[in-house]
């Protein structure tokens, strides 16, 4: 009898065959080696080095501390669908946090704090964990403390929208590290709105306690969103260089795209006020509220009572 | 006088009139389930990876790129709600498939097959 032939064994009979058979990119174990390899990481011509080093921690503390925020969902959403969900949106701004802080050491190593002796903690982990809240350049928006899944959703709907106009501007940047961030956050980011999006809309257009519960926390969440298109000196001075941009500039970009969103929920443009700095210094300045000091004394404290540790 | 009801633990109660909340469907406890399909980088078709839950068609492709293309298995998602697939039942398993079992001229393989030809 001739040889029948199955198809047990075929490859295209799983999704998950040949996975890891080429798996030289995959990160195995925390043994992490340099996250810059193979990126040019001259400063272009012209640039201040100091002025590419803080450009960089700002976008780069903007993603660590929203990451912080939003991987404190994990195993504390309303699904085990939206946990992995909003853990996977944390991961991709780690990531990015990753790459930007050790932009920022590379281009000026002035920014990086000074650790003990025989510290095998690489730049980027003395900058996340070794520094005090009045050093972090993020916006406001990123480190309030979690509400409700509705505030979830505005959060990372206002964040990602705001970010994704920047980072579509950012890869013509002439700094090549930035410009190849900027290139891989675009897809994160995007699938990162989508997702913020139809749960806008979704709660929106819900239940009424859910409606309710979406428009409380996008009015509270609000005033913050003018801050995000504040141009720093520093915002400034890196758009000028060619290397940044002004966030100004992509502010109608943003709102187009948040309009839309607002107008598929039904959901009327917020009035409330924008809230104001402190003698008008906002995130960006280093200026944060409680909270921030607070999330960072939990996310910072094991790395600081072991700076020699091995993990 | 059809129009009463003991529902709320307050005896049999008249309606008339009345905003009782009744009538109006209470929130479903969980989403409905969905099935996952991907098509791997190298696969040639959808291959059933799993379920989830999700609360409409268009989440339930979102879910399922987070749940089951979290290490780059895909390329191509299907989800289709688990209520809507028509399954053959274990009980049926003699009767559907034993009599196919030696039927062995249905297979092609009394024929030779050129080397070119793919996928076979």
């Amino acid at each position: 009898m001739p040889d029948i032939h199955t198809s047990a064994e075929d490859e295209h009979e799983s999704a998950y065959s040949g996975l890891l058979v080429n798996d030289a990119h995959w990160a195995f174990g925390t043994d992490f080696e340099d996250p810059l390899a193979g990126v040019d990481t001259t400063i272009p011509d012209g640039v201040d080095a100091a002025t590419l080093a803080t450009y960089a921690l700002m976008l780069g503390d903007d993603s660590l501390v929203m990451s912080h925020r939003i991987g404190e969902w994990t195993s504390n959403a309303p699904d085990l669908e939206d946990d992995i969900a909003l853990s996977n949106i944390a991961l991709d701004l780690l990531g990015q946090a990753r790459l930007l802080l050790a932009r920022a050491a590379k281009a000026d190593d002035a920014v990086v704090p000074t650790l003990p002796e025989g510290s095998p903690a690489p730049p980027e982990d003395a900058l996340a964990y070794f520094r005090e809240a009045p050093d972090f350049r993020n916006v406001r928006l990123a480190e309030l403390v979690n509400g409700d899944f509705a505030e979830a959703t505005v959060r990372v709907l206002l964040f990602s929208v705001w970010r994704l106009a920047v980072f579509e501007r950012l890869r013509e940047s002439r700094d090549h590290v930035l410009s190849a961030v900027a290139a891989k956050g675009v897809k994160e980011l995007a699938y990162h709105r989508d997702y913020a999006a139809r749960w806008f809309v979704t709660l929106a257009q819900g239940t009424d306690e859910s409606r309710r519960r979406l428009i409380t926390a996008y009015d509270a969440l609000w005033p913050l969103w003018p801050e995000l298109f504040d141009t720093h000196p520093v915002e400034a001075a890196a758009a000028e260089a060619g290397v940044g941009v002004d966030p100004a500039t992509v502010r109608e970009a943003a709102e187009t795209v948040l309009d839309q969103v607002l107008a598929a929920a039904d959901v009327e443009r917020s009035e409330a006020p924008r809230r104001s700095g402190v003698l008008g210094r906002t995130g960006r300045d280093g200026m944060h509220g409680e909270p921030l000091s607070r999330m960072l004394a939990e996310m910072q404290s094991v790395a600081r009572a072991h700076p020699r540790g091995q993990w | 006088m059809s129009n009463l009801s003991a529902e709320g633990g307050h005896g049999a109660v008249p309606l008339e009139g009345v905003p009782t909340g009744q009538g109006v469907p209470a929130p479903e406890p969980e989403w409905p389930l969905y099935e996952v399909f991907v098509r791997g980088k190298r696969g040639l078709n959808h291959v059933h990876v799993g379920s989830l839950h999700a609360a409409d068609d268009r989440m339930a492709l979102l879910h399922a790129r987070d749940v089951y293309t979290r290490r780059n298995e895909g390329v191509s998602i299907w989800v289709v709600r688990a209520d809507a697939i028509t399954a053959s039942s274990p009980d049926e398993k003699d009767p559907m498939f034993a009599p196919s079992g030696d039927k062995v001229y249905r297979h092609p393989t009394f024929y030779d097959i050129p080397d070119n030809v793919p996928h076979m």
